[in-house]
Protein backbone atom coordinates (compact mmCIF):
# COMPACT_ATOMS: atom_id res chain seq x y z
CA UNK A 1 0.00 0.00 0.00
CA UNK A 2 1.18 3.25 -0.87
CA UNK A 3 2.66 4.89 2.46
CA UNK A 4 0.99 8.49 1.25
CA UNK A 5 -1.82 10.68 -0.21
CA UNK A 6 -3.12 13.96 -1.67
CA UNK A 7 -4.25 16.50 0.79
CA UNK A 8 -6.32 19.29 -0.54
CA UNK A 9 -7.50 22.11 1.90
CA UNK A 10 -9.36 24.47 -0.21
CA UNK A 11 -11.31 27.64 1.47
CA UNK A 12 -14.02 29.44 -0.57
CA UNK A 13 -11.12 32.39 -1.66
CA UNK A 14 -8.81 30.20 -2.64
CA UNK A 15 -6.27 26.71 -2.80
CA UNK A 16 -4.30 26.63 0.91
CA UNK A 17 -2.70 23.65 0.63
CA UNK A 18 -2.55 21.16 -1.73
CA UNK A 19 0.14 18.47 -1.14
CA UNK A 20 1.01 14.79 -0.37
CA UNK A 21 0.78 13.92 3.46
CA UNK A 22 1.28 10.57 5.53
CA UNK A 23 -1.94 10.93 7.90
CA UNK A 24 -3.68 13.76 8.96
CA UNK A 25 -6.12 14.30 11.50
CA UNK A 26 -9.69 15.60 10.74
CA UNK A 27 -11.98 17.50 13.33
CA UNK A 28 -15.21 15.52 12.18
CA UNK A 29 -18.58 16.23 13.73
CA UNK A 30 -19.04 13.13 15.63
CA UNK A 31 -15.14 13.02 16.50
CA UNK A 32 -11.86 13.45 15.22
CA UNK A 33 -10.81 10.95 12.47
CA UNK A 34 -7.03 10.13 11.03
CA UNK A 35 -6.96 9.29 7.82
CA UNK A 36 -3.83 7.12 6.39
CA UNK A 37 -3.62 5.94 2.52
CA UNK A 38 -6.10 3.71 1.90
CA UNK A 39 -8.94 4.96 3.95
CA UNK A 40 -12.66 4.48 3.07
CA UNK A 41 -14.54 6.54 1.57
CA UNK A 42 -15.96 9.29 4.15
CA UNK A 43 -17.79 11.93 3.54
CA UNK A 44 -18.28 13.91 6.89
CA UNK A 45 -18.95 17.30 7.86
CA UNK A 46 -16.56 19.15 9.51
CA UNK A 47 -17.39 20.86 13.53
CA UNK A 48 -14.79 23.73 14.70
CA UNK A 49 -11.02 22.29 15.13
CA UNK A 50 -8.10 21.60 14.60
CA UNK A 51 -6.87 19.91 11.53
CA UNK A 52 -3.36 18.12 12.18
CA UNK A 53 -1.17 17.14 9.16
CA UNK A 54 1.46 14.73 9.80
CA UNK A 55 4.81 14.08 8.15
CA UNK A 56 7.44 11.20 9.24
CA UNK A 57 5.66 11.17 12.64
CA UNK A 58 5.47 14.04 14.09
CA UNK A 59 2.96 16.83 13.20
CA UNK A 60 4.01 19.03 10.18
CA UNK A 61 1.18 21.94 10.33
CA UNK A 62 -1.65 22.88 12.48
CA UNK A 63 -4.88 24.44 11.11
CA UNK A 64 -8.08 25.49 12.87
CA UNK A 65 -11.12 25.38 10.35
CA UNK A 66 -14.21 27.30 11.78
CA UNK A 67 -16.75 24.55 9.53
CA UNK A 68 -17.15 22.93 6.97
CA UNK A 69 -16.48 19.54 4.44
CA UNK A 70 -14.62 16.66 4.26
CA UNK A 71 -14.23 13.99 1.63
CA UNK A 72 -12.07 10.95 1.91
CA UNK A 73 -11.73 8.36 -1.15
CA UNK A 74 -8.48 5.74 -0.99
CA UNK A 75 -6.08 8.10 -2.77
CA UNK A 76 -7.25 11.41 -1.79
CA UNK A 77 -8.31 13.86 1.19
CA UNK A 78 -10.36 16.71 0.27
CA UNK A 79 -10.85 19.71 2.73
CA UNK A 80 -13.68 22.40 1.94
CA UNK A 81 -12.80 23.96 4.76
CA UNK A 82 -15.56 27.75 6.07
CA UNK A 83 -12.41 29.57 7.74
CA UNK A 84 -8.83 28.10 7.71
CA UNK A 85 -6.10 29.80 9.69
CA UNK A 86 -2.54 28.41 10.10
CA UNK A 87 -2.66 27.95 14.22
CA UNK A 88 0.94 30.00 14.38
CA UNK A 89 -0.77 33.10 12.68
CA UNK A 90 -3.47 33.54 15.08
CA UNK A 91 -2.85 35.67 17.32
CA UNK A 92 -4.07 34.65 21.01
CA UNK A 93 -5.20 38.28 22.68
CA UNK A 94 -7.16 39.05 19.83
CA UNK A 95 -9.34 35.38 20.12
CA UNK A 96 -9.66 36.33 23.59
CA UNK A 97 -11.00 39.78 23.13
CA UNK A 98 -13.46 38.29 20.14
CA UNK A 99 -14.27 35.76 22.77
CA UNK A 100 -15.64 38.34 25.57
CA UNK A 101 -17.08 40.67 22.92
CA UNK A 102 -19.10 37.49 21.52
CA UNK A 103 -20.25 36.73 25.33
CA UNK A 104 -21.47 40.51 25.45
CA UNK A 105 -23.28 40.08 22.45
CA UNK A 106 -25.46 36.98 23.48
CA UNK A 107 -26.27 38.87 26.50
CA UNK A 108 -27.53 41.57 24.80
CA UNK A 109 -28.99 40.41 22.17
CA UNK A 110 -32.25 41.74 21.34
CA UNK A 111 -34.25 38.85 19.69
CA UNK A 112 -33.72 34.89 18.96
CA UNK A 113 -32.46 34.77 16.07
CA UNK A 114 -29.51 37.80 16.96
CA UNK A 115 -28.40 35.15 20.20
CA UNK A 116 -27.98 32.32 18.46
CA UNK A 117 -26.22 33.54 15.88
CA UNK A 118 -24.06 35.09 18.53
CA UNK A 119 -23.60 31.93 20.15
CA UNK A 120 -22.69 30.22 17.04
CA UNK A 121 -19.88 32.99 16.69
CA UNK A 122 -18.84 32.29 19.89
CA UNK A 123 -18.49 28.16 19.84
CA UNK A 124 -16.21 29.10 17.00
CA UNK A 125 -14.21 31.68 18.00
CA UNK A 126 -14.08 29.36 22.07
CA UNK A 127 -13.04 26.44 19.63
CA UNK A 128 -10.28 28.13 18.02
CA UNK A 129 -8.67 29.71 21.64
CA UNK A 130 -9.13 26.09 22.59
CA UNK A 131 -7.21 24.91 19.43
CA UNK A 132 -4.33 27.51 20.21
CA UNK A 133 -3.87 26.73 23.52
CA UNK A 134 -3.99 22.38 22.95
CA UNK A 135 -0.41 20.94 22.88
CA UNK A 136 0.75 20.00 19.62
CA UNK A 137 -0.37 16.17 20.19
CA UNK A 138 3.07 13.87 18.23
CA UNK A 139 1.34 10.23 19.07
CA UNK A 140 -2.58 10.38 17.63
CA UNK A 141 -3.81 7.10 16.04
CA UNK B 1 -19.47 80.00 -37.24
CA UNK B 2 -17.94 79.23 -33.89
CA UNK B 3 -15.22 81.75 -32.63
CA UNK B 4 -11.40 81.12 -31.99
CA UNK B 5 -11.98 80.87 -28.31
CA UNK B 6 -15.11 79.03 -28.44
CA UNK B 7 -12.87 76.24 -30.19
CA UNK B 8 -9.84 76.24 -28.17
CA UNK B 9 -12.20 75.76 -25.18
CA UNK B 10 -14.44 73.22 -26.60
CA UNK B 11 -10.65 71.17 -27.60
CA UNK B 12 -9.59 71.88 -23.74
CA UNK B 13 -12.35 70.00 -22.71
CA UNK B 14 -12.65 67.39 -24.83
CA UNK B 15 -8.70 66.54 -24.12
CA UNK B 16 -9.82 66.64 -20.42
CA UNK B 17 -12.50 64.26 -20.70
CA UNK B 18 -9.64 61.91 -22.65
CA UNK B 19 -7.55 62.13 -19.95
CA UNK B 20 -10.50 60.58 -17.74
CA UNK B 21 -11.55 58.01 -19.74
CA UNK B 22 -8.35 56.53 -20.59
CA UNK B 23 -7.66 56.98 -16.60
CA UNK B 24 -10.65 54.95 -15.90
CA UNK B 25 -9.60 52.27 -18.60
CA UNK B 26 -6.20 51.76 -16.69
CA UNK B 27 -7.90 51.49 -13.39
CA UNK B 28 -10.94 49.11 -14.87
CA UNK B 29 -7.52 46.86 -16.64
CA UNK B 30 -5.95 46.48 -12.82
CA UNK B 31 -8.73 45.34 -11.64
CA UNK B 32 -9.61 43.42 -14.21
CA UNK B 33 -6.61 41.49 -13.79
CA UNK B 34 -7.09 41.31 -10.10
CA UNK B 35 -10.53 40.08 -10.53
CA UNK B 36 -9.64 37.51 -13.03
CA UNK B 37 -7.19 36.11 -10.27
CA UNK B 38 -10.08 35.95 -7.72
CA UNK B 39 -12.13 34.27 -9.99
CA UNK B 40 -9.77 31.79 -10.71
CA UNK B 41 -8.53 31.17 -7.02
CA UNK B 42 -12.45 30.33 -6.47
CA UNK B 43 -12.75 27.68 -8.64
CA UNK B 44 -10.98 24.74 -6.92
CA UNK B 45 -13.47 25.48 -4.16
CA UNK B 46 -16.38 25.24 -6.93
CA UNK B 47 -15.26 22.34 -8.28
CA UNK B 48 -14.48 20.07 -5.55
CA UNK B 49 -17.68 21.28 -3.83
CA UNK B 50 -19.37 20.13 -7.10
CA UNK B 51 -17.79 16.89 -7.19
CA UNK B 52 -19.04 15.85 -3.97
CA UNK B 53 -22.45 17.35 -4.44
CA UNK B 54 -22.66 14.91 -7.69
CA UNK B 55 -21.65 11.58 -5.94
CA UNK B 56 -23.71 12.95 -2.93
CA UNK B 57 -26.84 13.73 -5.38
CA UNK B 58 -26.21 10.39 -7.38
CA UNK B 59 -26.87 8.57 -4.11
CA UNK B 60 -29.95 10.78 -3.64
CA UNK B 61 -31.07 10.10 -6.58
CA UNK B 62 -31.45 6.15 -5.91
CA UNK B 63 -34.55 7.31 -3.43
CA UNK B 64 -36.36 10.40 -4.36
CA UNK B 65 -38.75 10.18 -1.72
CA UNK B 66 -36.33 11.91 0.68
CA UNK B 67 -33.93 13.68 -0.73
CA UNK B 68 -34.25 17.22 0.29
CA UNK B 69 -36.75 19.64 -1.95
CA UNK B 70 -33.68 21.57 -2.17
CA UNK B 71 -31.65 18.72 -4.41
CA UNK B 72 -35.05 17.35 -6.38
CA UNK B 73 -37.16 20.53 -6.31
CA UNK B 74 -40.66 21.09 -4.89
CA UNK B 75 -42.25 19.47 -7.83
CA UNK B 76 -44.05 22.65 -8.63
CA UNK B 77 -42.71 25.72 -10.78
CA UNK B 78 -45.08 28.21 -9.96
CA UNK B 79 -42.96 30.98 -8.44
CA UNK B 80 -39.58 31.78 -9.94
CA UNK B 81 -37.24 33.38 -8.14
CA UNK B 82 -34.44 35.11 -10.29
CA UNK B 83 -30.94 36.55 -8.69
CA UNK B 84 -29.74 39.13 -10.80
CA UNK B 85 -26.47 40.16 -10.35
CA UNK B 86 -25.46 43.83 -12.31
CA UNK B 87 -22.43 46.57 -11.11
CA UNK B 88 -22.80 49.24 -8.93
CA UNK B 89 -21.53 51.64 -11.17
CA UNK B 90 -22.50 52.67 -14.27
CA UNK B 91 -19.93 53.78 -17.72
CA UNK B 92 -19.70 50.25 -18.32
CA UNK B 93 -20.80 50.06 -22.02
CA UNK B 94 -23.99 47.81 -22.36
CA UNK B 95 -23.16 45.69 -19.58
CA UNK B 96 -26.20 46.02 -17.21
CA UNK B 97 -28.03 47.45 -20.47
CA UNK B 98 -27.94 43.89 -21.83
CA UNK B 99 -28.41 42.04 -18.34
CA UNK B 100 -31.72 43.86 -17.92
CA UNK B 101 -33.12 43.34 -21.28
CA UNK B 102 -32.77 39.49 -20.90
CA UNK B 103 -34.14 39.60 -17.42
CA UNK B 104 -37.13 41.79 -18.78
CA UNK B 105 -37.37 39.42 -21.67
CA UNK B 106 -37.63 36.08 -19.15
CA UNK B 107 -40.18 38.31 -16.55
CA UNK B 108 -42.66 38.52 -20.14
CA UNK B 109 -42.12 35.08 -21.47
CA UNK B 110 -42.70 33.60 -17.67
CA UNK B 111 -45.56 35.63 -16.53
CA UNK B 112 -46.85 35.06 -20.01
CA UNK B 113 -46.89 31.61 -19.38
CA UNK B 114 -48.68 31.96 -16.28
CA UNK B 115 -45.81 31.84 -13.71
CA UNK B 116 -44.64 34.59 -10.54
CA UNK B 117 -41.74 35.99 -11.12
CA UNK B 118 -39.75 37.05 -7.76
CA UNK B 119 -36.97 39.16 -8.02
CA UNK B 120 -33.55 39.52 -6.21
CA UNK B 121 -31.51 42.20 -7.47
CA UNK B 122 -27.22 42.78 -6.71
CA UNK B 123 -25.78 46.01 -7.83
CA UNK B 124 -27.06 49.58 -7.60
CA UNK B 125 -27.68 49.54 -11.32
CA UNK B 126 -30.05 46.56 -12.00
CA UNK B 127 -31.54 47.78 -8.08
CA UNK B 128 -32.79 50.71 -9.80
CA UNK B 129 -33.84 49.84 -13.24
CA UNK B 130 -35.73 46.99 -11.96
CA UNK B 131 -37.14 49.26 -9.01
CA UNK B 132 -38.61 51.16 -12.47
CA UNK B 133 -39.62 48.88 -14.71
CA UNK B 134 -40.44 45.61 -12.52
CA UNK B 135 -41.90 47.40 -9.17
CA UNK B 136 -43.24 44.78 -6.69
CA UNK B 137 -41.20 41.61 -8.22
CA UNK B 138 -38.66 43.48 -6.36
CA UNK B 139 -38.47 41.61 -3.03
CA UNK B 140 -34.50 42.64 -2.01
CA UNK B 141 -31.98 44.97 -3.74
CA UNK B 142 -28.31 44.55 -2.79
CA UNK B 143 -26.08 47.53 -3.07
CA UNK B 144 -22.78 48.11 -2.88
CA UNK B 145 -22.38 44.22 -2.20
CA UNK B 146 -18.82 44.51 -3.67
CA UNK B 147 -16.65 46.61 -2.53
CA UNK B 148 -13.84 46.32 -3.54
CA UNK B 149 -14.19 43.25 -4.12
CA UNK B 150 -17.03 40.54 -3.93
CA UNK B 151 -16.02 38.36 -0.90
CA UNK B 152 -17.51 35.36 0.35
CA UNK B 153 -19.33 36.62 3.15
CA UNK B 154 -21.24 38.75 1.09
CA UNK B 155 -22.39 36.32 -1.23
CA UNK B 156 -23.60 33.88 1.93
CA UNK B 157 -25.75 36.95 2.82
CA UNK B 158 -27.55 36.80 -0.34
CA UNK B 159 -27.47 32.77 -0.27
CA UNK B 160 -28.62 32.87 3.50
CA UNK B 161 -31.71 35.08 2.12
CA UNK B 162 -32.65 32.52 -0.71
CA UNK B 163 -32.24 29.82 1.33
CA UNK B 164 -34.91 30.90 4.21
CA UNK B 165 -37.28 32.10 0.98
CA UNK B 166 -36.70 28.77 -0.10
CA UNK B 167 -37.38 26.96 3.06
CA UNK B 168 -40.58 29.20 3.68
CA UNK B 169 -41.75 27.92 0.25
CA UNK B 170 -41.96 31.73 -1.38
CA UNK B 171 -40.52 30.57 -4.55
CA UNK B 172 -39.93 27.04 -6.98
CA UNK B 173 -37.28 27.36 -9.26
CA UNK B 174 -34.58 29.80 -8.86
CA UNK B 175 -32.12 31.17 -11.22
CA UNK B 176 -28.96 33.25 -11.16
CA UNK B 177 -28.83 35.65 -13.68
CA UNK B 178 -24.84 36.75 -14.49
CA UNK B 179 -22.48 38.39 -17.16
CA UNK B 180 -20.29 35.32 -17.73
CA UNK B 181 -16.88 36.27 -18.16
CA UNK B 182 -15.47 34.97 -21.82
CA UNK B 183 -12.54 37.62 -22.15
CA UNK B 184 -12.01 41.36 -21.66
CA UNK B 185 -14.63 42.17 -25.25
CA UNK B 186 -16.87 39.72 -24.75
CA UNK B 187 -19.04 39.50 -21.60
CA UNK B 188 -22.31 36.99 -22.31
CA UNK B 189 -25.41 36.76 -20.48
CA UNK B 190 -26.01 33.44 -19.17
CA UNK B 191 -28.84 32.33 -16.67
CA UNK B 192 -27.71 29.65 -13.87
CA UNK B 193 -30.13 27.91 -12.28
CA UNK B 194 -29.28 26.79 -8.13
CA UNK B 195 -32.68 25.26 -7.22
CA UNK B 196 -33.39 22.36 -8.20
CA UNK B 197 -30.33 21.25 -8.19
CA UNK B 198 -28.88 20.75 -11.74
CA UNK B 199 -26.12 18.54 -11.78
CA UNK B 200 -24.27 18.87 -15.32
CA UNK B 201 -21.16 17.06 -14.10
CA UNK B 202 -22.39 14.14 -12.34
CA UNK B 203 -21.51 11.59 -14.83
CA UNK B 204 -18.10 12.86 -14.66
CA UNK B 205 -18.23 12.52 -11.02
CA UNK B 206 -19.43 9.12 -10.47
CA UNK B 207 -16.26 8.16 -12.81
CA UNK B 208 -13.77 9.92 -10.92
CA UNK B 209 -14.64 8.40 -7.27
CA UNK B 210 -13.98 5.16 -8.67
CA UNK B 211 -17.83 4.30 -8.18
CA UNK B 212 -16.72 4.41 -4.81
CA UNK B 213 -19.66 4.11 -2.51
CA UNK B 214 -19.26 6.61 0.75
CA UNK B 215 -20.13 6.57 4.56
CA UNK B 216 -21.80 9.26 5.96
CA UNK B 217 -21.07 10.65 9.11
CA UNK B 218 -23.25 11.80 10.69
CA UNK B 219 -25.63 10.67 7.93
CA UNK B 220 -26.12 11.56 4.19
CA UNK B 221 -29.80 14.06 4.87
CA UNK B 222 -27.85 15.94 7.65
CA UNK B 223 -24.79 16.67 5.31
CA UNK B 224 -26.92 17.19 2.52
CA UNK B 225 -28.88 19.53 4.63
CA UNK B 226 -25.10 21.75 4.82
CA UNK B 227 -23.84 21.07 2.06
CA UNK B 228 -26.70 22.52 0.03
CA UNK B 229 -27.22 25.94 1.20
CA UNK B 230 -23.44 26.16 1.17
CA UNK B 231 -23.34 25.50 -2.21
CA UNK B 232 -26.00 27.84 -2.79
CA UNK B 233 -23.45 30.41 -1.56
CA UNK B 234 -20.08 29.40 -3.52
CA UNK B 235 -22.71 29.22 -6.97
CA UNK B 236 -23.54 32.84 -6.02
CA UNK B 237 -19.84 34.06 -5.23
CA UNK B 238 -18.97 32.14 -8.42
CA UNK B 239 -21.13 34.29 -9.84
CA UNK B 240 -20.34 37.71 -8.47
CA UNK B 241 -16.96 36.72 -9.13
CA UNK B 242 -17.43 36.41 -12.81
CA UNK B 243 -20.01 38.99 -12.82
CA UNK B 244 -17.45 41.37 -10.92
CA UNK B 245 -14.28 40.50 -13.63
CA UNK B 246 -17.15 41.29 -16.66
CA UNK B 247 -17.83 44.23 -15.42
CA UNK B 248 -13.73 45.52 -15.44
CA UNK B 249 -13.97 44.48 -18.93
CA UNK B 250 -16.93 45.59 -20.04
CA UNK B 251 -15.82 48.96 -18.52
CA UNK B 252 -12.21 48.56 -20.07
CA UNK B 253 -13.44 48.62 -23.38
CA UNK B 254 -16.18 51.55 -23.06
CA UNK B 255 -13.93 53.49 -22.22
CA UNK B 256 -11.31 52.48 -24.75
CA UNK B 257 -13.55 53.42 -27.00
CA UNK B 258 -14.60 56.35 -25.45
CA UNK B 259 -10.72 57.48 -25.63
CA UNK B 260 -10.64 56.98 -28.83
CA UNK B 261 -13.66 59.08 -29.47
CA UNK B 262 -12.43 61.71 -28.45
CA UNK B 263 -8.59 62.04 -29.37
CA UNK B 264 -10.78 61.67 -33.42
CA UNK B 265 -12.84 64.42 -32.01
CA UNK B 266 -9.96 66.23 -30.82
CA UNK B 267 -8.06 65.75 -34.33
CA UNK B 268 -11.10 67.48 -36.18
CA UNK B 269 -11.56 70.13 -33.70
CA UNK B 270 -8.06 71.50 -34.30
CA UNK B 271 -8.27 71.21 -37.55
CA UNK B 272 -11.29 73.21 -37.48
CA UNK B 273 -9.09 75.54 -34.80
CA UNK B 274 -6.55 76.15 -37.94
CA UNK B 275 -8.65 76.97 -40.89
CA UNK B 276 -10.87 79.15 -39.12
CA UNK B 277 -7.57 80.90 -37.72
CA UNK B 278 -5.97 80.93 -40.97
CA UNK B 279 -9.24 82.18 -42.20
CA UNK B 280 -8.84 85.39 -39.40
CA UNK B 281 -5.17 85.92 -40.21
CA UNK B 282 -5.73 85.84 -44.46
CA UNK B 283 -8.84 88.36 -43.57
CA UNK B 284 -6.70 90.72 -41.51
CA UNK B 285 -3.92 90.64 -44.90
CA UNK B 286 -6.36 91.45 -46.93
CA UNK B 287 -7.79 94.03 -45.08
CA UNK B 288 -4.07 95.62 -44.36
CA UNK B 289 -3.13 95.43 -48.42
CA UNK B 290 -6.25 96.56 -49.77
CA UNK B 291 -5.86 99.31 -47.47
CA UNK B 292 -2.28 100.22 -48.31
CA UNK B 293 -3.57 100.23 -51.86
CA UNK B 294 -5.97 102.81 -51.37
CA UNK B 295 -3.61 104.80 -50.32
Amino acid sequence: MADSFELELVSPESLILSETVEMVVVPGEEGDFGVLPGHAPVISNIRPGTLAVFEGGTVKQRFFLAGGFAEVTKERCTILAEGALLIEDIDRASVEQEVRDLREDVTSAADENERARAEMSLAVAEAKLHSVDAPSYSGGH
Amino acid sequence: MASLKDLRNRIASVKSTRRITSAMKMVAAAKLRRAQEHAEAARPYAERMERMLSSLAATAAANPESAPPMLGGTGKDDTHLLVLISSDRGLCGGFNSYLIRDVNRRITQLEGAGKTVKLIVVGRKGVSAMRREAGSRLITGYEDLAKPMPAFDQASTVAEQITSMFEAGEFDVCTVIYNKFVSALEQVVTPLQLIPFSSGASAEASESSDGATYEFEPDEEEILAALLPRNLAVQVYRSMLESFASEQGARMTAMDNATRNAGDMIDSLSLVYNRTRQAAITSELIEIISGAEAL
